[in-house]
């Protein structure tokens, strides 16, 4: 498991990480979201011990990444971002450096780079230089190395970035696999991946943790205010002054031929239809808005710039 | 610290930077070698069997000085610009592990250069020359230590950019420095020269070469290159607060 508590980081001035705090439970996978600039990857780094908090603490597997440095390395597997490789070296001599270098005992090192070649298809390309293998590949040699010998915690930046879509497809196939035995935390900015492999996000900005919830609880908070959409057979600005006096209705307004509703809950979807229908007029549309991860991550982040520190951040829930 | 010193030769050797430079080092002093052989006999009468040993070493001494900032610029510079350097970081090696390695590995590759011209004198065998053994092992421990002393600085200066072309000329210009420092003698006072002088790494190098090996210049060179490289890991552990850019 992963435990964050009170991280902060400061380089000189800039406050990168500001008192940030999560737990990854043993076999969860979360998601870990944030703009550029966010924090994210300086709280990656220091979960995966490259440098230490300036205050607060930060567990792997139960073991202090400063204090016990060895030992929480010993339990985790880094994915950076942009998988750096070493060009010059082919995949199996890679990762038999990686073996050695992750201290793995002698007789199993073998077992565990053939174990780490199958386990992200690799044993084809393992003599090929790595500077030879397509994008692809090496973000496979990246995801390989972060594997090789079976650490307990994966930390993984934004590994699926500068792919093309079937190669994004595969990795995220790849880290799917890896759920349920390992605890993982994985960054990205496109959301939608993050919901299809992750149980729970947590968005952080500005270094700050703006909110952590699995995405259907994200969603469902921020649906206090949802959008209908209706249009009938009829002139728009008709139905938009028929239907803008209903019980419930907060604003109307006439978008491209439809009407856009802002209600202010679920049964408010009936009165407009009776509505309608006793005008004799013919429901050609009447649609609930599905606020994308997108839309609610872009309010999450606006919401926490504009009352910093305030309840915009939420424990868990 | 084996596997990165493992992984430092596989760098070398399939890069060919190894070979390259070993090559080089080998065919150049080869020249130097016939040419002050030719020197020794046409003009005659100096002690052929240590003169002639004083003056091959100095020259390698020299295009040692060419050469190995080669074999170091790329040590941190160029996992810095490849980011592996962050790899490295999260892998259970303490920094001064990362940093022994690479030098280790980069001092097997001088004792392979090193090791190769002692085919020179052992060419001179068959025409029943007498070699003196125990000046050359001298002069060939100083050679060793003075390599050690510019890989130090070499890997010190490397862990300080992402470019390998600026690590190597900005290691040229301090050897430099410590060569010249000495040049010229009237330009300073005595008690300033006399200082200079413990410091010039080059200095240290001709009592060795005369067969002495006299304590503080081994552990002047000693005391040099563990200087730099414990700086080297100081300058990885500054990512504490400068980040790891």
């Amino acid at each position: 498991m992963i435990q964050v508590c009170h991280l902060t980081k400061r380089f000189g001035d800039f406050t990168a990480v500001d008192d940030v705090s999560f737990t990854v439970e043993p076999g969860e996978c979360v998601g870990f979201l944030g703009p550029n600039g966010s924090g994210k990857t300086t709280t990656m780094r220091v979960i995966a011990g490259i440098f230490p908090p300036s205050s607060g603490t930060v567990r792997v597997g139960g073991y202090d990444v400063r204090r016990e440095a060895g030992a929480a390395r010993r339990r985790l597997g880094y994915f950076p971002e942009n998988a750096p490789f070493y060009p010059e070296m082919s995949v199996e001599e890679y990762l038999a450096f990686v073996a050695r270098a992750k201290r793995l005992a002698a007789g199993r090192r073998r077992a565990h780079v053939a174990g780490a070649l199958a386990a992200c298809g690799l044993a084809g390309v393992r003599r090929r230089l790595i500077g030879k293998l397509s994008k692809g590949y090496r973000q496979r040699v990246g995801l390989s190395q972060a594997l090789l010998g079976d650490p307990e915690v994966l930390v993984l930046d934004e590994a699926t970035s500068g792919l093309d879509p079937g190669q994004v497809a595969e990795i995220r196939e790849l880290v799917k696999s890896l759920r349920g035995r390992r605890t993982i935390v994985f960054s990205s900015h496109i959301l939608s991946e993050v919901s299809q492999v992750a149980g729970r996000v947590v968005i952080i900005d500005g270094g700050r943790l703006v909110a952590e919830d699995s995405p259907a609880g994200l969603a469902a908070r921020l649906a206090g205010a949802r959008t209908l959409w209706v249009r009938a057979d009829v002139a728009p600005a008709e139905l938009l002054t028929a239907i803008a006096g209903v019980d419930g209705v907060e604003r109307a307004e006439e978008v491209d031929g439809r009407i856009r509703l802002v209600v202010a809950d679920e049964d408010v979807v009936a009165r407009v239809s009776r509505r309608v229908t006793q005008r004799r007029w013919v429901i050609l549309e009447l649609r609930r808005e599905e606020l994308s991860l997108e839309d609610i991550f872009l309010r999450l982040v606006r919401d926490a710039s504009r009352a910093p520190g305030g309840d915009a951040r939420e424990g868990r829930p | 610290m084996t596997a990165v010193v493992r992984k430092e030769l596989v760098s070398y050797f399939s890069s060919l930077l190894a070979y390259v430079v070993v090559a080089l080092f080998l065919a150049v002093s080869g020249f130097y070698f016939y040419s002050n052989l030719s020197f020794f006999l046409l003009s005659g009468g100096y002690d052929l069997t240590r003169g002639l040993w004083q003056y091959q070493l100095l020259d390698m001494r020299q295009y040692m000085l060419t050469l190995l900032p080669l074999l170091t610029m790329r040590l941190f510079a160029e996992e810095r610009r490849l980011g592996t350097l962050e790899l490295l970081w999260t892998y259970p090696l303490r920094d001064v592990e990362i940093v022994l390695g690479k030098y280790a590995a980069a001092l097997l590759v001088l004792l392979l250069m090193l090791a190769g011209t002692l085919l020179y004198p052992l060419l001179l065998l068959p025409a029943g020359a007498s070699l003196p053994i125990g000046a050359m092992a001298a002069g060939y421990l100083g050679l060793f230590l003075l390599g050690a002393a510019f890989l130090s600085c070499g890997i010190l200066i490397s862990a300080l950019t992402d470019s390998q072309v600026l690590a190597a000329a900005v290691t040229y210009s301090v050897l430099l420095v410590f060569w010249a420092l000495t040049w010229n003698e009237a330009a300073v006072g005595a008690p300033v020269l006399w200082l200079l002088r413990q410091l010039s790494l080059f200095d240290r190098l001709y009592p060795f070469l005369r067969g002495g090996i006299d304590t503080a210049d081994v552990s002047y060179l000693l005391l040099f290159s563990a200087v730099f490289v414990t700086w080297t890991v100081q300058c990885l552990g500054a990512r504490r607060w400068r980040g790891v850019k």
